[in-house]
């Protein structure tokens, strides 16, 4: 095991996969030469070369298109967009061409691509670099969506991502981008479509994604010291696709389920997740599902305005007493 | 409006092979035939939705067509029958894709508007205007990244030159010098618009290449031999690692925008010139004139209605797709799940 923060650990995904695959290629916006504005590609042009690692103009739309084409014609292209916040200016690359093209074709062309994009909050960029978007991807067939948490799901889950045969958003936290932790040396490769179970406790089940994952861990934590109440955490990974069944499994053995999304209220990945869960395990569940989130508002620039909106440890900890408590007060 | 004919100083129609002139004028007959034919089967409404007739716009599929290698890369709008047919692709798979059977060549699952045929090199047909621009320069950066010296070629009308990604796709293949040839085929409308009134240049494509290090090319899209000649050097050029091009072909549709459009806004005078100059017409007149036997012609033409009819009969008698296709296709592995 080697420590490496989230930033390094992109990085030696992409390494990883592009010394084993030549048709592995990487560029967007500042990717080459500059290593990213995020720090998360430093060391691939050195390594790999102009051919391989290339930088591209202030273009949404070339990135994308040329990302399609040559993932059609036998590349496994791994694009950047530098804030998913610009997703919006090339949107119709990921909904009507990417996503859609292999099922207009009938299976003719298959499109092994990965779009990395920097996602979320906390560092006081204001509305138009912070927001979390992974729900815009969710909504449309033929996209997978990945969001890791950890060091080691970056390296491991972003290397699965290149080496799937359909089209990845890969949505990078930035307030993880520092965090530190344990990756596995040598090849590192995760499965997508499985959560992962950090914690399990008897009383709650709390359903996490990337930066709202440490925030629940802490909740837990706080909430089995200060309330003896024992949560059950599980990071979601990967929203699509969607391992359904450890989700369903952990709701029904507690019966209370709560969502920590970063995503604004309306449609938030967690509304489908408990859409399933009540669908599914309604008789098993001893309240209904909370779903604790940003406010529907654009995200604030001031540090003290973004940290009031987006879920905290503390938050959450409170809105799973609340339930309890209101549950018991029934 | 008059067409400025400037031909390509490349053009010398006597230098194309017979065999080429003869394989330009059977492209150009058997697109008119089954476009006529589309039309007619989408009266008899056995095809529904929509269709983009690319009657008038023979010469630019022909002319392409025949200078391109087998595994080049062509990339369509919706307006897309006339270069899938010209790759190659029968009459009946496109004719069977119009009419949503299991004959077509995505078995009814994209339409008319999204044509492909990955076997002939057609990989795809673009409905959002302008987008196919920027995947064609990613194919044809995997060519150059391969070594293939595949070239791709993506086509587009003269609206689509209005729209942000012809810009970025412009740019960026020639920053990377990409075998790639931008292909306008300026049919003077934008929809139901004049081009004329919506653009600040006279000359949509052609003006703006210099944007891109480019140079200006406006060529007579009616002609066969100048859109062949001209496609053969700059295909040449791509290949060779000359970088891309930019090429306006000047052309007319001889109906409406879709088949919801009469095009009741063009006037007389320009359809009655426009139809004067129709490149089918024109075509054979210049073979004939140039010593091809009228008896070669005929027969060209009537095997070609003869496909046709053949075509028209068994994609009326195939089954529609099964319903359970539907569901099919989403991923790679064939199938539709986002769970377990």
């Amino acid at each position: 095991m080697a420590q490496l923060s989230y930033r390094d650990a992109v990085a030696a995904g992409i390494a990883q996969e592009m010394r084993r695959d030549e048709r592995v290629v990487l560029f967007g916006e500042d990717t080459a030469a500059a290593g990213g504005v995020f720090k998360t590609t430093v060391g691939l042009f050195e390594e790999f070369g102009p051919k391989r690692v290339k930088d591209t103009p202030i273009s949404e739309l070339a990135i994308l298109g040329a990302a399609m084409g040559a993932a059609m014609t036998g590349l496994r292209p791994v694009a950047e967009i530098m804030f998913s916040d610009f997703l919006a200016c090339c949107w119709d690359y990921v909904a009507n061409e990417i996503a859609k093209t292999r099922y207009m074709s009938d299976g003719q062309i298959t499109l092994p691509l990965v779009i990395r994009t920097a996602n979320g909050g906390g560092a006081r960029f204001g509305a138009q670099h912070s927001q979390s978007v992974e729900n815009w991807a969710m909504a449309i067939p033929g996209i997978k969506v990945v969001a890791p948490s950890t060091p080691a799901d970056a390296k491991g889950l972003l290397a699965a991502a290149i080496r799937d045969p359909d089209p990845v958003v890969f949505f990078e936290h930035k307030s993880l981008l520092a965090d530190k932790g344990e990756v596995p040396e040598g090849e590192h490769v995760e499965a997508l479509g499985r959560a992962k179970v950090l914690r399990e406790g008897k009383d709650v089940t709390i359903i996490a994604l990337a930066a709202m994952v440490p925030r629940a861990l802490k909740a837990a934590e706080a909430l089995a010291a200060e309330s003896g109440i024992q949560a059950t955490v599980i990071d979601v990974r990967s929203l699509v696709p969607l391992d359904a069944r450890t989700l369903l499994e952990h709701s029904a053995r507690t019966g209370r389920v709560f969502t920590v999304e970063e995503n604004p209220r309306l449609c938030g990945w967690g509304a489908e997740i408990a859409s399933i869960i009540q669908e599914e395990v309604f008789s098993a569940l001893k309240g209904p599902v909370v779903r604790i989130t940003t406010p529907h508002v654009p995200l604030p620039a001031s540090d003290r305005l973004e940290d009031a909106v987006m879920p905290s440890a503390v938050r959450i900890a409170t809105e799973v007493k609340r339930a309890l408590d209101s549950k018991r007060a029934a | 409006m008059s067409v400025t004919r400037q031909a390509h100083p490349a053009q010398r129609p006597g230098e194309i092979p017979e065999a080429t002139r003869l394989q330009l004028f059977r492209l150009q007959v058997e697109i008119r035939h089954c476009e006529k034919r589309a039309y007619d089967l989408f009266l008899q409404n056995l095809v529904k939705g929509t269709s983009h007739l690319a009657l008038g716009q023979e010469a630019v599929a022909a002319g392409f067509a025949a200078a391109m290698n087998k595994d080049d890369y062509t990339f369509c709008t919706y307006r897309g029958h006339h270069h899938t047919l010209a790759r190659g692709a029968s009459m009946l798979s496109v004719l069977g894709e119009l009419m949503g059977r299991q004959c077509g060549l995505m078995k009814g699952k994209g339409g008319s508007m999204h044509l492909t045929s990955v076997e002939h090199g057609v990989m795809g047909s673009y409905a959002i205007v302008g987008a196919h621009l920027p995947i064609a320069a990613g194919a044809a950066w995997s060519a150059q990244y391969r070594g293939t010296k595949q070239v791709a070629v993506a086509f587009f009308g003269d609206g689509a030159t209005n729209i942000g990604a012809f810009h970025e796709a412009l740019n960026l293949a020639a920053v990377w010098k990409l075998p790639v040839i931008f292909c306008c085929e300026n049919n003077l409308y934008m929809e139901y618009t004049p081009i004329s009134q919506v653009t600040a240049v006279k000359h949509p494509a052609a003006d703006r290449a210099a944007s891109y290090g480019l140079a200006r090319q406006v060529i007579d899209g009616n002609d066969a031999d100048i859109v062949y000649s001209t496609a053969r050097d700059a295909i040449a050029k791509a290949r060779s690692g000359g970088g891309p091009s930019l090429i306006e072909c000047l052309t007319y549709r001889h109906s409406g925008h879709s088949r919801a459009d009469p095009a009741k806004y063009r006037p007389k005078e320009e359809l009655e010139e426009w139809l004067k100059r129709d490149p089918v017409a024109l075509y054979r007149s210049r073979l004939l004139a140039e010593g091809i036997a009228e008896a070669k012609l005929a027969q060209i033409e009537a095997e070609s209605m003869a496909k046709l009819e053949q075509a028209t009969e068994t994609a009326k008698a195939s089954p529609t797709p099964a319903v359970e296709s539907a569901m099919t296709d989403v991923w790679a592995d064939g199938g539709n799940a986002w769970r377990n």
